[in-house]
């Protein structure tokens, strides 16, 4: 089999979704469409707090003053839901490829579960709980 | 015989998988963080001023590295998924990967770190 050969099958056989469920199909396809959008997310949220200001400037008032836009709030709990889904994925293939003992393997993976859903809820309610504090303005 | 592991393709993989975990682990911190900011002014900043000591400045940049560096080889895996051509010459889209890291990388490090270790340098008064 020439390489050329070799190389398109494995390129049709990849193109073959993954089959048997469409759980690992949908898990599949938001991987990608999660990771594109979070690039954008992530690329702004570092400007914006990393380069643009920085952890000497970050403080409860630069939160409390950014968190009166709903907006950014929208923005910061839109990073929050996609960077855990794409980032709780990610290591639900990782325990699939290397933690073989069936105990350990049921533990990883209802752990995982576990930890999404554990700080999905508390960073959505540290979101949505923030105060609006009327008369709380810039400068 | 094609020969993967320990050549480019490889690398990209295990790098990519490596960044991830380093992210997620570093997302779950940075929840538990935020979560201060609804307990007041003194809780929150309490946390975030170890952030502001040089060693965790440093390690602000490594996680900026290692989101980049996710970022763009998930475009690269994106690529290879959906398009033939790029499945062909995925190991030189490697090559325009860390490229396009470099290029984003070592100004936002400069950046970040300037005002820890060197905050006259290039600043016009």
């Amino acid at each position: 089999m020439s390489l050329g050969t070799a190389t398109r099958a494995a390129y049709q056989r990849r193109m073959l979704r993954p089959a048997g469920s469409n759980f690992e199909l949908w898990s599949w396809y938001f991987f990608r469409v999660s990771g594109v959008l979070v690039l954008f997310l992530v690329f702004g949220h570092l400007l914006i707090v990393h380069i643009i200001n920085n952890v000497d400037v970050i403080n409860y008032e630069f939160v409390a003053l950014r968190w009166q836009t709903v907006g950014w709030r929208l923005y910061d709990w839109l990073l929050l839901f996609l960077a855990i889904v794409h980032g709780q994925n990610g290591l639900r293939v990782l325990i699939d490829d290397y933690v073989h003992p069936r105990g350990w393997r049921a533990f990883a993976h209802t752990a995982n579960w576990v930890f999404l859903g554990f700080f999905l809820a508390l960073g959505t309610m540290t979101i949505v709980s923030f105060p609006f504090m009327p008369g709380l303005r810039p400068g | 015989m094609l020969s993967y592991r320990g050549r480019e393709g490889y690398w990209a993989w295990l790098l990519h998988r490596v960044s991830g975990v380093a992210i997620i682990l570093f997302l779950f911190l940075h929840v538990l963080d935020t979560s201060l900011i609804g307990f007041g002014p003194s809780a929150y900043e309490t946390f975030v001023s170890f952030y502001r000591v040089p060693v965790f400045r440093v390690l602000e940049v490594a996680l900026s590295g290692a989101v980049l560096y996710h970022g763009i080889n998930g475009l690269r895996i994106i690529l290879i998924d959906f398009v033939e051509t790029a499945t062909r010459i995925q190991r030189q889209l490697w090559y325009v990967v860390w490229a396009s890291f470099l290029v984003l990388f070592l100004p936002a490090a400069f950046f970040m770190l300037r005002p820890v270790f060197f905050p006259t340098l290039g600043v016009v008064r």
